[in-house]
């Protein structure tokens, strides 16, 4: 009797442990967006899409060169990185088993490891440098060089769910090798894959050390890849730093802007994958 | 021992016959490796013939039929030894591509494996996007035939465009059915058609199999017994990885020659 109840007492703190390390995790997550939304959401208004940067002193003024720089930027990076990482991925499930395959893995893994800003120096050396000037170009590529091995990877892990039989049938049918991947394998793990792009996405938008290096930001509006731009988390960090009330309040806001962009991305990405489980 | 006396066989498919067999193994030997799946195997499938090739669990049906289409040589490690020839060419020649192989040699698998990113229409139109270009209508056309032959196309007429995971087991094993008729092969390899089926869904893949004869070599794996003896005219018997004996259908079933199909088909083991 005094075992059961023992047991209940344990089962039922060890419940109370779970839930409390659940709200531990979200707690973070909470104040963050309380906290930005507290300070930011008085400053995003119709201006802070529409208008640029405007001189120290003079009121109004916005973010909406920063917003355009990270949509450019990433939009660089997902074209450069996004055919790159997906086809990676492809390869490594489909006929990543010898050495080579082993090989590539291994550098992705190593590559996820690389802290970002280590990235930035690198795109510094080999992009900037021989170009002779910082540019949107070398800040997309440096992200693309993060999305890769994240995207590799995740694109691996879906491919794989592909049943076998499926790879079969289409083999069977008297479809060349590269065609079953394509055409049947891929396609089938399409779902998981623009998922796994979305969430890869989500997390190279909120990288600032590379752009650091690369982009280098600018307050003016600019859409020319080839000379400085301005991005959303540069935008939110010399803001922040810098010594003027004005310009913390439109740092919060931009803070606020970012992670709400980050979240919708992550909510995309788990209506693909709910959408795709209804269909099967 | 003495063999029983034979009796006349109205079976065609058992006479001696000039023609070269559609298709026929010659010592064909299936390697896992070192170890074989499947041992020196003489056999001829012959045209508007059903074969029913049954045996114990892990006998050697399954490595044979893969080996008929040059499906075996996907799983890493594998070889074959000895000679497939499919009108009399030997499909294991040096310089012919297995994909080409298997264009001719369709296969149905145990489990229904529609395609879940394609439509109904676009699973039966599958294997014709690896042949020559066609047409939207003939290939529409194509379709239409395909599901006709497969007893499938009063039911999904209506929902061409559908994905087929909205359709039952049976359903969607016919549908795999078409896709494999579609590109109009020379022989249809079903490695246990039925066992994932409910026994409607199992009768009508029979009446299937016996309309596919009539435009097809057909060669067909079963565990039931029945459904070998309701489908098929030669039957062989495979134990332990190798022949035991082949012959007609009811010859098999009424007086096997050897004392093991006579175990086996009489339930004493297997
Ligand atoms: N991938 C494999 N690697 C190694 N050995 C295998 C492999 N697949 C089958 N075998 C072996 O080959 C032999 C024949 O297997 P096979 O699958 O052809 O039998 P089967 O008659 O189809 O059996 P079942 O009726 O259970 O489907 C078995 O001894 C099996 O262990
Ligand atoms: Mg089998």
């Amino acid at each position: 009797m005094r075992g059961r109840t023992a047991r209940r007492l344990v089962g039922s703190a060890m419940t109370g442990v779970t839930y409390g390390a659940a709200a531990l995790a979200i707690l973070p997550l909470a104040a963050i967006l309380g906290m930005l939304i507290l300070k930011g959401a008085g400053s995003v208004d119709w201006n802070f899409f529409t208008k640029s940067a405007v001189p120290v002193g003079e009121p109004g003024g916005g973010f909406a060169h920063a917003i355009v720089g990270t949509l450019i930027i990433v939009g660089l990076a997902c074209a450069v990185g996004v055919p790159i990482g997906v086809a990676t991925g492809i390869f490594l499930a489909e006929f990543g088993g010898g050495r080579f395959g082993f090989t590539i893995r291994f550098v992705a893994d190593v590559l996820n490891g690389v802290p970002s800003i280590v990235i930035g120096i690198f795109a510094w050396t080999w992009l900037v440098k021989p170009m002779g000037h910082f540019s949107a170009l070398a800040g997309g590529c440096a992200l693309a060089v993060i999305l890769v091995p994240i995207l590799a990877r995740t694109t691996e892990e879906m491919v794989r769910l592909v049943p076998n039989s499926l790879r079969e049938a289409a083999l069977a049918l008297g479809y060349p090798r590269w065609r079953t991947s394509l055409q049947v394998v891929a396609r089938t793990a399409g779902a998981g894959i623009v998922t796994g792009c979305l969430v890869a996405v989500a997390r190279v938008a909120g990288e600032t050390a590379p752009l650091l290096f690369t982009a280098l930001g600018n307050e003016f509006f600019s859409t020319r890849l080839l000379g400085p731009m301005a991005a959303l988390p540069l935008q939110v960090y010399v803001y922040a730093v810098g010594p003027y009330d004005e310009w913390h309040r439109q740092a919060w806001a931009g803070a606020l802007v970012l992670i709400v962009l980050v979240l919708a991305l992550s909510l995309v990405a788990r209506a693909v994958v709910r959408a795709k489980r209804q269909h099967a | 021992m003495t063999p029983p006396p034979t009796q006349p066989v109205p079976a065609p498919a058992d006479a001696p016959q000039a023609t070269v067999p559609r298709l026929a193994t010659d010592a064909l030997t299936a390697w896992y490796g070192t170890s074989s799946g499947v041992r020196d195997v003489t056999l001829a499938f012959r045209e508007n013939t059903v074969t029913a090739l049954i045996g114990p669990s892990g006998c050697g049906k399954s490595t044979l039929l893969r080996s008929l289409n040059r499906m075996h040589e996907l799983v890493p490690g594998t070889r074959v030894t000895g000679r497939v020839l499919l009108d009399g060419y030997d499909i294991y020649e040096p310089g012919i591509n297995p994909i080409q192989v298997r264009r001719r040699i369709g296969m149905v698998f145990q489990r229904p494996t529609p395609f879940p990113t394609m439509s109904i229409a676009e699973n039966v139109a599958a294997g014709l996007a690896v042949g020559p270009r066609l047409s939207r209508a003939d290939r529409a056309g194509i379709v239409e035939q395909a599901l006709k032959r497969a007893a499938l196309w009063d039911e999904v007429k209506d929902r061409l465009r559908e994905s087929p995971l909205n359709l039952s087991g049976g359903q969607q094993q016919r549908l795999c059915v078409a896709r494999t008729v579609a590109p109009e092969p020379e022989v249809i390899l079903l490695d246990e058609p039925t066992a994932s089926l409910d026994p409607s869904g199992a009768a009508h893949i029979e009446e299937l199999v016996q309309e596919l004869k009539r435009e097809f070599t057909v060669v067909i794996v079963t565990h039931n017994l029945q459904q070998a003896g309701r489908v098929s005219d030669l039957t062989a018997f495979f134990y332990l990885g190798e022949l035991v004996e082949v012959g007609p259908t009811t010859r098999i079933f009424t007086a096997p020659l050897k004392p093991q199909t006579e175990a086996y088909i009489t339930g004493r083991f297997g």
